[in-house]
């Protein structure tokens, strides 16, 4: 490797780091509990207990200490086990908030932000484990902090299974309701997929998948500012093109920092590095914004006509400058729209310019779905049951990872101000079309998966 | 065992005394200057040094802090990093 020493080098990476918030975003340490099956609740709570406290005992320690080393923030730290919804199957009248709370308090024990994979794969239906393990994640998600839930309803290969949609609906409203004193803070904690990833270190979706080995260390790393900084240094009149090329190099030099950092701090805890997530992901703070990149485009707004474009190109060019950098890109890697997590989008939505409509079609680009979208407290469970069926076709027909995470806030309606705090931010509740799609819902079934040939 | 080197980046405003406060505390933690490149950018002093710290008796962070220490009574700022990032982000 050249040894190069070069002042601009340096200085663009300290800026990069400095101003324009370059930071891995997560480090999430996937951790398989197949192992900790049983038919009794308290004995198998105790093993994954064990498990998890045993495996990231020093995550965080050694996470510091590379952020210190290196000086690059390491924002969270998080662990994806495999879908509880499997491992609590075999228990005889399962507890599921027992095991609930023991995943809770092994990860404030080990000091992780999140641990995801409280879950079900229920694509082509449910069995009687995960009919009985989805009626009890609404109250999961209010009686722990830091766990959270995913269901995936849908695949290309599976088509969609329209009970499970219908029932997830429902798990969205009652985790809000539960939580209502937060402003429905449990259903943000949720999320449900169409083709979800087994790799996927961010939270509300990250699980480890039943064909994920022991353990592996898998990264998110983002950086919307660098891209928008990029982007904002070239000339206004430069071509498209050039546009999207810029933000290849851009993302390869975020992905190599990523690998450099998920590989060092795989080998300190002495487990196998898994892969690395490019997700651009948005934060509340000022600069760190999606939005901001359609703006250096020359987009006036999140939303404005063009978005779609912008964002498809976006997206594009952030997976091929990863694919460059690294062997292991993985997760869900592209562009994410979470709207009250980004500064610009959160205006645009108040303006009114950015609205459900034109997110579901940015949607069919971006690298995920409906995300971080607060909706009227009373929408019907059959009308957010349709938006789930809407972003699962989406997803469904074009191959690609789609996910919904809307909060039905209760007692507020569109137009209201909605604060979740942190890195999930706030925003104001967005206007529903008031149709009925009560009917279509009610129909159940399974949407049959589609052909895979014959595509136009 | 690979070579440590760390990149150590100085900035603020120029005065006397910079290069050899930094120096010192340099040579009294054990570390080795290979390189110093120098320049002014936006009216601010900008000092960049490659450094071997493979034969100091001190850990990277006790190194870090003393340097740190050092920046601080100079009023400068400083960024203490392994190489290998830069490396890594700049080279195919």
């Amino acid at each position: 490797m050249a040894m190069n020493f070069d002042v601009n080098n340096i200085m663009e990476t300290i800026e990069m780091i400095k101003v324009h918030h370059l930071d891995i975003r997560t480090v999430t340490l996937a951790l398989s509990l197949r192992d900790c099956c049983g038919s009794d609740t308290k004995k198998v709570a105790a093993k994954i207990y064990d498990k998890i406290t045993k495996y990231a005992e020093n995550l965080g320690k050694f996470a510091d200490e590379l952020e210190d080393e290196y000086s690059i923030p390491i924002i969270n730290k998080r662990i994806a086990v495999t879908p509880i919804s499997i491992i609590t199957e075999s228990i005889d009248n399962p507890d599921f908030i027992h095991i609930a709370k023991t995943l809770d308090k092994a990860a404030k024990e080990v000091g992780v932000d999140f641990l995801g994979g409280y879950s079900a794969l229920v694509e082509k239906g449910c069995t009687e484990g995960d009919r009985r393990f989805m009626a009890s994640i609404p109250e999961a998600l209010a009686a722990t902090d830091r766990i959270c839930s995913s269901v995936n309803l849908a695949g290309s290969k599976a088509g969609i299974n329209m009970v499970g949609v219908y029932k997830t609906a429902e798990i969205i409203k009652k985790a809000a309701e539960l939580t209502k004193d937060k402003d429905g803070l449990g259903a943000a904690k949720f999320v449900c997929f169409c083709n979800s990833v087994t790799d996927n270190p961010f939270m509300a979706g990250a699980y480890c998948g039943v064909n994920e080995p022991e353990c592996a260390l898998n990264v998110g790393v983002s950086g919307p500012g660098v891209v928008r900084w990029a982007i904002e240094n070239m000339p206004k009149d430069a071509d498209l093109g050039e546009v999207a090329n810029t933000i290849k190099k851009t993302a390869f030099k975020i992905t190599t920092t990523g690998e450099l950092i998920g590989r060092e701090l795989a080998k300190r805890l002495d487990i196998p590095f898994g892969v690395i997530d490019l997700s651009l992901a948005p934060t509340p703070a000022e600069g760190d914004s999606v939005a901001g990149i359609f703006q250096a485009m020359g987009l006036s707004d999140a939303g404005a006509h063009g978005t779609t474009a912008a964002l498809a190109m976006l997206n594009d060019a952030v997976k091929k400058g990863g694919i460059m950098a690294s062997s292991y890109v993985g997760g869900l890697s592209g562009a994410f729209i979470p709207v009250s997590e980004d500064a610009g989008m959160i205006e645009a939505a108040r303006k009114g310019v950015l609205t459900i409509d034109k997110l579901e079609a940015m949607t069919s680009v971006c690298s995920v779905g409906l995300d971080m979208i607060a909706i009227p407290g009373d929408t019907p469970t059959t009308t957010i049951a349709g938006m789930i069926a809407d972003e699962m076709a989406i997803g469904m027909i074009n191959k690609k990872t789609t996910a919904v995470r809307v909060i039905p806030v209760p007692n507020k309606k569109a137009g209201d101000w909605v604060k979740f705090g942190g890195l999930l931010g706030e925003a104001p509740v967005m206007k529903m079309n008031n149709t009925d799609s009560s009917v279509f819902i009610n129909r159940l079934g399974r949407i049959p998966a589609p052909i895979h040939s014959l595509n136009n | 065992m690979a070579e440590e080197k760390i990149i150590v980046t100085i900035t603020g405003q120029d005065k006397t005394g910079i290069v050899a406060k930094i120096a010192t505390t340099m040579y009294e933690t054990g570390v080795n200057i290979e390189d110093i490149k120098q320049t002014i950018m936006q009216d601010y002093f900008v000092m960049m040094m490659l450094c071997n710290i493979s034969n100091s008796k001190e850990s990277f962070s006790t190194i870090k802090d003393k340097l740190e220490e050092a920046a601080k009574s100079l009023h400068m700022t400083i960024w203490v990093q392994r190489k290998e990032i830069f490396d890594r982000m700049h080279t195919i």
